[in-house]
């Protein structure tokens, strides 16, 4: 279980639980977080569960694959460093606390 | 009066995305999503995949638990079927005998399996690929021993499932009444690249043959496939995957207008302004064709289900999405966005040997769709080309090393380039 918050393009955040094995992605979808489309249900193909990784966060997140990189060119708001698709981002308590900002637009 | 709400008829993909974007936008009043299938709302694209290799778990199919359902206050009726719309008195009638009021209605009933008019279908061991149900008798027939199956027809769900019989060890013949694979979705060329694949992973691509009949054993279970040019085919599980039919008798039997699909309007309305119909189900105008079309695709159900979310809160926007679709053969990735169909001219980029390569698509000099085969970062770039009407002249596309990475990352690019 990990505690996940998503601040929205407006400021609000909201704070969820969210369980392994689900993904960042998942986590949203469940709590009808608006903002997250996730088209391709996490098969890394869409780009529409693009997220920013808040700045100040250390927690440990996995590499990036090619694949990821190469669908981050494509989201609908610009490509930052902090720049992830949270469905590649898999929920165990080591990512317990992480931020997550949602870009203004997925699609 | 109280608000009777929202009826949203068809709990699959674009179903249950109208649902929830009606609540995620804030809509407050009671909202019903009405099923025939038993289960939770799923996803269908793993169903001739992932799910059929055991790559994808049944609970990764599910696009939402029952705890969603309620924590936001979604009403969902499942194991029953709408059964008739009384449009005037804006209600929904249904098969196990309640009725639903409406305000607005939604109609998103997703399409059905086409058959073939050819003796023998009902025979055992004949399959069609829709449902959850259908992807798990399919699952259980594929599980076992190798099978001589004979896939009719090379679409999408066709030839995905071809490479997933065969990546499982069965042996696969496609019969395909066009000339090429996947004729009217992709490019001659992609086509022509695709269909080499399916032959280098040892499937028998049949194309231009007819299917006349299917023949069974005394038990009556298929054994034989019988072509037009006499060829008899042995076959212990044959899969129809010879495209899909829009479910439109409920609207058509209350008096909508029907062909081909719900006919909407560029606001997805149906001719009754109180009741929508988005996705598979609806044929709405392209602001890119200039015509009416239908799309199945899960983009095409998710961005309609928005949209008429959005104007069922009132903040009413006509329907322009760029359509884009995904397919996954052996460990190709295949990406189409725009459209692709009515081009005049064609640029390939990339490695088409190292399965690397995009075709891009012109109409009278203009980018109208791009094809990728392992080059997502091209495919998310065209739809954003696309959705903004710029990009490349065939000329600047032609020039060696051209990429769109590049093109779209130089600063005199109208699209905004990465930080
Ligand atoms: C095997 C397979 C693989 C696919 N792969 C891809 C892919 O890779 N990429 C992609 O983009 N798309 C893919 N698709 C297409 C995509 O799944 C569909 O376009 C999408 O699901 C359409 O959504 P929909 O809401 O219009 O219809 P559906 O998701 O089909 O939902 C319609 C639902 O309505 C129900 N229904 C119908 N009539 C009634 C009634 N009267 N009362 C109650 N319920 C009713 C049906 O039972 C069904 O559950 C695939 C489809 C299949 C079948
Ligand atoms: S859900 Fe499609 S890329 Fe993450």
């Amino acid at each position: 279980m990990a505690k996940i918050t998503y601040l929205h393009p407006n400021g609000t955040a909201t704070v969820v639980d969210v369980q392994a094995p689900n993904t960042v992605m998942r986590g949203a979808k469940l709590h009808n977080i608006d903002g997250i489309e996730a088209q391709c249900g996490g098969s890394a193909q869409c780009g529409t569960c693009h997220v920013y990784v808040d700045e100040d966060s250390t927690v440990p997140l996995p590499p990036m694959d090619s694949v990821e990189d190469d669908v981050l060119y494509g989201t609908a708001c610009p490509r930052r460093e902090s720049s992830r698709l949270s469905c590649q981002l898999p929920v165990s308590e080591e990512i317990d606390g992480l931020v997550v900002r949602l870009p203004e637009a997925q699609s | 009066m109280a608000p009777r709400g929202v009826v949203v008829v068809g709990a699959g993909q674009g179903g249950l995305d109208t649902v929830a974007a009606l609540r995620a936008k804030g809509y407050g009043g009671p909202v019903t999503l009405v099923g025939e299938e038993p289960v939770l709302p799923y996803q269908r694209p793993p169903l001739s995949k992932g799910f059929l290799t055991g790559a994808v778990a049944r609970g990764e199919l599910t696009l939402r638990t029952e705890s969603f359902f309620e924590a936001q206050d979604i009403a969902l009726v499942s194991g029953d079927r709408a059964q008739h719309i009384e449009v005037e008195r804006q209600r929904v009638r249904l098969a196990s005998g309640g009725t639903l009021g409406y305000d607005k209605l939604v109609l998103a009933t997703g399409s059905r399996p086409r058959t073939l008019p050819v003796p023998g279908m009902d025979l055992s061991g004949v399959l069609t690929l829709r449902t959850l149900a259908d992807a798990e008798a399919l699952r259980t027939l594929l599980d076992g021993p190798p099978r001589q199956v004979v896939v009719l027809g090379a679409g999408f769900v066709g030839l995905e499932l071809a490479s997933t019989a065969r990546v499982l060890g069965h042996d696969v013949t496609v019969v395909e009444a066009q000339r090429r694979v996947l004729a009217r979705a992709l490019t001659p060329q992609m086509s022509q690249w695709l269909a080499e694949r399916h032959a280098q992973q040892g499937v028998r691509l049949l194309l231009g043959q007819e299917v006349t009949a299917l023949h069974g054993t005394a038990a009556g279970e298929v054994a034989v496939v019988r072509l037009r040019d006499g060829r008899r085919l042995p076959a212990d599980l044959v899969v129809v995957g010879v495209g899909a039919l829009p479910n439109t008798q409920l609207a058509a039997e209350a008096g909508l207008l029907v062909g081909d699909g719900v006919v909407v309007d560029r606001w997805l309305r149906t001719d009754d302004r109180s009741v929508y119909a988005i996705g598979d189900c609806a044929r709405f105008p392209s602001t890119r064709l200039g015509r009416h079309i239908r799309l199945e695709s899960v983009q095409n159900a998710s961005d309609q289900a928005r949209c008429v979310a959005a104007a069922i809160c009132g903040e009413s926007a006509p329907y322009t999405a760029v359509p884009w679709f995904w397919s996954e053969q052996y460990a190709l990735r295949l990406q189409m966005a725009g459209l692709t169909a009515g081009h005049d001219e064609t640029v390939t980029v990339g490695d088409p040997d190292g399965a690397r390569f995009s075709v891009l698509c012109f109409r009278e000099g203009r980018l109208t769709g791009v094809e990728s085969m392992g080059r997502p970062a091209d495919h998310g770039i065209a739809r954003r080309l696309l959705s903004s009407d710029t990009g490349p002249s065939p000329a600047e596309t032609r020039a060696p090393g051209f990429d769109l990475k590049s093109y779209a990352m130089k600063p005199s690019s109208t699209v905004p380039a990465p930080a």
